[in-house]
């Protein structure tokens, strides 16, 4: 069980929203992670590069946490076979439903949009079932 | 060059956010999908930040039609809730709620060089270019919308 630290997650949360906003503000583009991946990795897409660009900001995130000394705890994760098969359904429903917890979660809700909420409570509530029963029914975890 | 300086910048601020709530790791995601055991509120609070700061923000840029380095802003359009838009977030649900790993904490996980978030990671890029591919063939026939 993770200890709950609301500071560092109110101060995570406005990074985030001030990452979303800058890409608008500089870049006029919606910072829905799943879509940027996903155009990053088509040959036919023209801007490829800022998106590869944001991709890297993303990775050199934790190396400069590291580097102020604070502890990045690495990703605890499960069996190969579950990893495999979420990433899968992640590439595929984030493609198929337009966006992800980044794309609705965020940058939709922010803009009231009704689609981004439509997702986001479906994503969110299916998420949950799965938890509940894998670790409830199952006691997998 | 400009662009590709505020898409890095906007990139690592987001990311700090990602590795400062915790959102970077799984158990804390789990955590607060597991709404019938010890529910670890962290996500919701993470979202309320960056909403406190997205919202008005966004309402403000909106009033523009540029950014800042002068290209358009590109604003979603679509209204419609159709059953791509839910069948696909029924299975990044699924995903999600497996692994406790969205895209965006799954690629600034890359940094830590495990096998299993590059496995994730690839996993995701397959799993996107399939559904990209399908989409592609099931758009040439002439009744899709």
């Amino acid at each position: 069980m993770t200890s709950f630290d609301p500071v560092s997650a109110a101060l995570g949360g406005l990074l985030i929203g001030a990452g979303a906003l800058l890409l608008m503000l500089f870049s006029g583009r919606i910072a829905g992670i799943s879509g940027i991946f996903a155009d990053a990795l088509e040959p036919r897409q023209t801007g490829r590069t800022w998106r590869m660009a944001f991709i890297v900001g993303l990775i050199a995130a934790p190396l400069l946490v590291a580097a102020t000394g604070r502890a990045v705890p690495a990703p605890d994760m499960p069996a190969w076979a579950v990893v495999i098969a979420g990433g899968l359904l992640v590439g595929f429903g984030t493609r198929l439903g337009s966006g992800c917890t980044s794309g609705h979660g965020v940058c939709g809700i922010a803009r009231l949009s009704p689609r981004s909420l439509a997702a986001t409570v479906t994503f969110m509530a299916t998420a949950a079932v799965v938890v509940a029963v894998s670790r409830h029914v199952l006691g997998g975890q | 060059m400009g662009m590709i300086v505020a898409a890095l910048g906007s990139g690592l601020v987001f990311g700090l956010g990602l590795v400062i709530s915790g959102m970077t790791q799984p158990s804390k995601v789990l955590g607060f999908l597991d709404v019938f055991g010890h529910w670890d509120p962290t996500l919701a609070i993470v979202m309320a930040g960056a909403l406190v700061v997205v919202a008005p923000g966004f309402a403000i840029l909106g009033r523009r039609d540029t950014s800042i380095l002068g290209v358009p802003l590109e604003w979603p359009g679509r209204r419609t809730i159709d059953r791509s838009l839910i069948g696909g977030a029924v299975l990044f649900g699924i995903g999600w709620g497996l692994v406790g790993l969205c895209p965006g904490p799954a690629l600034a996980n890359l940094a830590g060089l495990s096998p299993k978030v590059f496995g994730f990671v690839v996993a995701m890029a397959i799993g996107a270019r399939a559904q990209d591919a399908l989409r592609r063939v099931r758009g040439s026939q002439p009744q899709s919308a």
